[in-house]
């Protein structure tokens, strides 16, 4: 189980010839990831760690069936494509590793999705894994301990670090899903917190924002209008971040008066998420929560 | 990026969306020339990229071309909020009759483009949404179908103009949506957008902002990125590292913004102050850690540096190297703490240790530990 891939998910690797593409197809594979094609435009009839390449999603469907989700590592400029391509497939999730991708294609290309039906995971995340079952993503697996908590994020190596403190105190991951970092993604926190209210394997959420936009401040207040919740616990970085300034991430900008720390953790705090001071206090406040 | 206001009201002209008369000066004659085309008083506005200029000073009226002069001379040169003057914009005085908002910028929640509308032009819009939401419309705008004339008849009525400009107001949102989309902006705004005493719409103050991830579409405005940069944020672009300047004294070298950030926010929590934000990004190679060692052990303000390394594309031992090197050639020492897990730890931890450099496991404990070097230095 655990939340949009699972055991059974059969999936392709876009942009598998690159030096990206191909390095992490070996590591979902070794992860136990159904990669059944990869594509890459003009590299039909290769092979990338024994997956068969194709410069359609249309002919890999074909000739190895079914196809449910998609990753995605096409470089920025022919990023978009690739997405529509994957759309219009009719693949289910779209991972879109990808950093740099022009927003206005993002706006684009997550509406298309949005209006199909299709789940966009990212743009610019590390992807998503539902541990034990299947990775579509870049995150180090052994950090990962299989367990009840749902982790949704908008970092990458935050994400990895908050995971491998959760595992020390004892907690192990559900299914973990980065956003991605760039101001508009396909899912936010109140889409992928339904997921995990729905799915019997998950327990409680761990939510890891940042600085920028107003999704953790939407977030408290639908969290807050439910009577039926899992208990969730939060970490936001960028508490030290200036205004106006971009913190690495395209998202990650105090812009326009909207975004800074205080406002997502008071939200957060009101509608009864704790927010942890640094990430070793995680698990610490996740297991008060808990105990009640 | 963010545009000057001179260079976002001549895109703003180029695409026949009213503005005031007026040109870019960089010294008192110039000022004063402009001034004497102009005729009459005139605006001196500092050119700087921050909100807020106004109360700051950095904008005045000129009844003459000496005065203009006087003005320009004072201001060029000084600062305005923290940031120096090296530009002016002179312009024709407006009579305004009402001061309105109008905007086109993203909005995060629903995926869409939208415009900000409000009758309390001149005010910050963040200030306006939150203290008078009631007074802000928003306009949505479909990707697939983009811009369309009624946008602008809700606009008219809700701002409560009357009907002679309703065209002029449908063809600024129409420009304003032409530039959105050719210059790949994140927001197109006029605040105040004046109706005039003669009853014209004139942007009298103009912002673009561009999104950085299509700069690459943009060759002719690529050559202005950066220049809002201090001198270590620019040497750090340079070198491809995203990097921000603080005020504190531990300088910070990490992977991943998140992480980045998460370590300046330890650093807080526990009691120091850190210098900066330097993200190394992913799978950086020993050449790259090491320019950012060299960067932050020059950094005048830090007195030691955390390094906080999770593994994932990037190898632990890659870093080492890197941290080595740059402690060979830099001839400068300060203390260095580095966290480090992930990928190849083990191999990292034994080059460091080799040269007598302790790796923490623990950021929490490498954080303290840095914060106590930082107090006896």
């Amino acid at each position: 189980m655990g939340i949009l891939v699972n055991s059974s998910t059969r999936a392709i690797v876009q942009g598998i010839t690159g030096r990206e593409g191909a390095f992490h197809t070996k590591l979902m594979l070794e992860y136990g990831t159904k990669i059944v094609a990869g594509t890459s435009p003009g590299k039909k009839g290769s092979y990338v760690h024994g997956v068969p390449v194709y410069n359609t999603i249309e002919e890999a469907i074909r000739e190895q069936g079914p196809v449910d989700a998609s990753i995605v590592f096409v470089p920025a400029r022919f990023a978009p494509d690739a997405v529509y391509e994957a759309i219009d497939a009719g693949l289910k999730v779209v991972v879109v590793i990808t950093e740099g991708i022009p927003l206005h294609e993002e706006l684009r290309f997550i509406n298309y999705a949005r209006k199909r039906g299709v789940v966009i995971v990212g743009p610019n995340t590390p992807g998503i894994m539902t541990v034990g079952e299947c990775k579509l993503g870049i995150m180090p697996a052994h950090v990962f301990m299989k367990g009840r908590v749902g982790l949704v994020s908008r970092s990458g190596t935050l994400t990895y670090e908050i995971a491998r403190e959760l595992g020390r105190g004892g907690f192990g991951i559900s299914t973990v899903i980065g956003l991605g970092g760039d101001p508009v993604t396909g899912l936010d926190f109140i889409d992928v917190y339904k997921m995990f209210l729905e799915d019997p394997e998950t327990d409680a959420v761990v939510l890891i924002g940042e600085i920028g936009g107003d999704a953790e401040e939407r977030f408290a207040s639908f969290y807050k209008s439910l009577s039926i919740k899992k208990p969730v616990v939060a970490y936001i970085a960028g508490k030290t971040a200036p205004p106006g300034k971009r913190m690495g991430h395209a998202g990650a900008i105090i812009s326009m008066g909207v975004g800074d720390y205080a406002s997502k953790r008071r939200a957060l705090e009101e509608a009864g998420v704790p927010v942890a001071e640094t990430p070793s206090q995680v698990p610490t406040l996740l297991r008060r929560l808990l105990a009640g | 990026m963010k545009l000057f206001e001179y260079e976002a009201k001549e895109v703003a002209r180029k695409y026949g969306i009213p503005v005031p008369r007026g040109r870019v000066a960089y010294s008192g004659d110039e000022a004063y020339s402009i001034a004497r085309e102009i005729g009459g008083e005139v605006v001196v506005k500092a050119q700087v990229l921050v909100g807020g200029r106004g109360l700051a000073g950095g904008v005045r009226f000129a009844k003459t071309p000496e005065e203009a002069r006087e003005l320009a001379v004072r201001l060029l040169g000084s600062e305005v909020r923290g940031l120096k003057v090296s530009a002016l914009l002179v312009e024709e005085k407006v009579c305004i009759a009402r001061e309105l908002y109008l905007s086109l910028t993203v909005d995060r929640a629903m995926r869409k483009l939208v415009y900000l509308v409000s009758d309390m032009g001149g005010v910050e819009i963040e200030e306006l949404a939150r203290r008078y939401p009631e007074r802000v419309e928003r306009i949505y705008v479909e990707p697939e179908v983009g811009y369309t004339s009624y946008m602008s008849r809700i606009a008219l009525s809700f701002l409560g103009l009357p009907w002679s400009v309703a065209g002029e107001l449908d063809s600024i949102m129409k420009a304003m949506y032409k530039i959105m989309v050719d210059y790949d902006a994140e927001l197109v705004e006029f605040n105040p957008l004046a109706y005039t005493c003669d009853g014209r719409l004139v942007a009298l103050d103009a912002k673009i902002i561009i999104d950085d991830n299509s700069l690459f579409r943009h060759p002719e405005l690529q050559a202005l990125h950066g220049r809002e940069l201090s001198e270590y944020e620019k040497r750090a672009k340079e070198l491809g590292f995203s990097y921000v300047e603080l005020d504190g004294d531990i300088g910070v070298i990490s992977n991943g913004a998140g992480l980045t950030m998460a370590t300046m926010d330890s650093i807080l929590h526990y009691g120091g102050r850190p210098a900066n934000f330097l993200d190394i990004g992913g799978g950086a190679t020993r050449d790259r850690v090491k320019e950012a060692v060299k960067l932050m052990l020059a950094h005048p303000r830090s007195r030691v540096l955390v390094v906080n390394i999770f593994g994932g594309i990037t190898r632990c031992d890659e870093v080492a190297h890197g941290i080595v090197e740059a402690i060979k050639e830099a001839g400068v020492y300060k203390p260095i703490v580095v966290r480090m897990l992930g990928t190849n730890e083990e191999e990292g931890r034994r080059i460091l240790e080799e040269h007598g450099i302790k790796v923490y496991v623990d950021m929490d404990e490498a954080i303290m530990t840095a914060i106590e070097l930082a107090k006896v230095r």
